[in-house]
């Protein structure tokens, strides 16, 4: 069992509040996963060009700033840090490879999170409070939101294991069920070149998406191929720069509870989650059929 | 087995409120546990709250206002609930006898394994509705979803809409009586002929079911009876088995 919780705001008066949405819904579905949370808020602070990448260090007297220092000498563009607890928030104007393999020589006990214009990512073993708190997500704001409890099944419980998983700059998977033909996409997949970091199956179908969506599929179309390639049981919920989207398995057999109004999409594994949410009395509810894909789009 | 639940019902004239904001879920059914038969309560700001109303064993009037979680009203014998908003997975689950009725809509495997009593859903259920249904009757006014009456073994289904995909999948005793279109049959159930016993029985449900509104629209002599076909079908009656 996981939790799944998600947030699109279609009115950007909103938008500073996302935090403070994204906080309660998560910390509902502690329930449901106990044993680690993530969550990835996207908004619209990234000056053009630059990425933002979001970095957690084990150690943690990590010196960020001798960090962003030395890359920027070597890069040749300056590089702002904001640092959280073990995390640290990096931002510079510099391709993306670039800066990974920079990193991995400057900093090799750094692990990059995730990276993108739009999306920071937060996730660590523990709870979702104890994940928020340390990371003061209730005060971050941004155009859309996703989280994850996690209530390890098949691999192990590490912040690496963590959803959500974020395989390309701003996209980010979270994941309820199992997959159990992962093991032969991943094959299929690294023979293709992908590059995993963990045995975890969630990220198998992170990678296909991110795979699918490089060779020109849109994220809808990409959300249909999982249909017809993996086997098992899931509830997606998958989010880009622009696009939010949701599937369940031909049985529907993990819940999903959708709710709308003219100000926001929000999901979420139960529909106590959403209970919080304003004008959640107003909102249109449904669940998600099994097979349909539900994606919004930010305009 | 709780009280005889075949006596009129006169539930006291106060009603007992218990708000979800103030007690717990444990003190809620603790409460409710402790009152006399025919007593009257309204549960408030249920707000998907999970196991409301569960494992009672006796008539109380219920009354859930908004909408509330998983297993609403389960494991029951004799309580009279009604939830104004929806519900989540397990509406009325095993449910023994008594009546379960949700103005909204219901999630996933309503009335899941129940023995007995009446579960009225007045808006759409969600899948596997009925799934092993044990005796008692479901009445759906809206549409239920694909594999519903999966494996059910007895009782009665009526769906006032639509049926999703595989409907009947695996069925024993059950009968499922749909007003609107069949998406598709699952494995060994067919539609049958309609009998003049099966209008009686149909008529019968909405006679309690549809004292209520949304089942204006079900014409009893139009609905499908769809049954099983028995190829799968692996209980051996000449063992006296009940089921």
């Amino acid at each position: 069992m996981c939790g799944i919780v998600g947030i699109h705001l279609k009115d950007p008066a909103l938008e500073p509040r996302l935090g403070e949405f994204l906080v309660p819904m998560i910390e509902d579905l502690t329930g449901r996963g106990p044993d680690s949370a993530g969550l990835a808020l996207y908004d619209r602070t990234v000056p053009d060009g630059s990425l933002r990448w979001s970095l957690r260090a084990k150690d943690s007297d990590c010196d960020w700033s001798a960090v962003a220092a030395r890359l920027g000498q070597d890069i040749g563009q300056p590089a702002h840090v904001t640092a959280k607890a073990d995390a640290c928030l990096l931002t510079v104007k510099a391709p993306a490879d670039q800066v990974r393999a920079r990193l991995g020589e400057i900093a090799p006990q750094v692990t990059v999170v995730g990276v993108g214009e739009a999306m920071t990512m937060y996730k660590d073993i523990g709870t979702a409070r104890q994940v928020c708190d340390r990371y003061g997500v209730e005060r971050l704001g941004g155009y859309q939101g996703v989280g994850h409890t996690r209530m390890a099944t098949e691999s192990a419980v590490t912040t690496r294991h963590s959803h959500p998983f974020s395989p390309a700059p701003d996209l980010a998977l979270v994941h309820n069920g199992s997959f159990s033909n992962h093991a032969s996409i991943r094959r299929r997949l690294v023979d293709r070149g992908a590059v995993f970091e963990t045995d975890n199956d969630s990220e198998v179908a992170a990678r296909f998406i991110s795979d699918r969506l490089e060779q020109g599929d849109t994220l809808d179309d990409a959300m249909r191929m999982v249909l017809k390639e993996f086997d098992g049981f899931f509830t997606l919920l998958v989010t880009s720069r622009d696009e939010f989207a949701v599937v369940r398995d031909a049985f529907a057999c993990k819940p999903l509870v959708v709710a709308e109004t003219d100000a926001y999409v929000a999901v979420a594994s139960e529909y106590h989650a959403l209970a919080t949410l304003p004008g959640i009395d107003e909102a249109r509810v449904f669940e998600p059929q099994p097979e349909e894909v539900h994606s919004w789009v930010k305009t | 087995m709780g009280e005889d639940v075949t006596q009129a019902l006169e539930p006291s004239l106060t009603e007992v409120v218990l708000s979800c904001r103030e007690l717990t879920t444990r003190q809620i059914n603790t409460r409710l546990r402790e009152l006399p038969a025919g007593s009257a309560v309204r549960i408030t700001e249920a707000r998907g709250t999970h196991n409301l109303a569960v494992g009672l064993r006796h008539r109380l009037v219920i009354t859930i206002e908004g909408n509330a979680g998983y297993y609403t009203a389960g494991l029951s014998d004799g309580p009279d609930v009604t939830v104004e908003g929806s519900v989540g997975w397990g509406l009325a689950e095993n449910l023994m006898r008594g009546v379960v009725r949700v103005r909204g809509n219901a999630s996933e495997s309503a009335a899941a394994t129940a023995h007995g009593g009446t579960v009225i859903v007045h808006g759409d259920a969600s899948s596997r509705a009925g799934i092993s249904l044990k005796g008692g009757t479901l009445a759906v006014a809206g549409d239920v979803g694909h594999m519903s009456g999966f494996m059910a073994q007895a009782g009665t289904i009526l769906v006032g809409g639509d049926a999703g995909h595989a409907l009947g999948d695996s069925l024993y005793e059950t009968v499922i009586y749909v007003g609107g279109k069949v998406r598709s049959l699952g494995s060994d159930s067919r539609v049958e002929d309609l009998t003049e016993a099966d209008v009686r029985r149909v008529r019968g449900i909405l006679d309690v079911a549809g004292r209520e509104a949304g089942f204006d629209h079900v014409a009893p002599e139009n609905v499908t009876r769809v049954a099983s076909a028995k190829q799968l079908y692996n209980f051996d009656a000449l063992k006296n088995q009940r089921y």
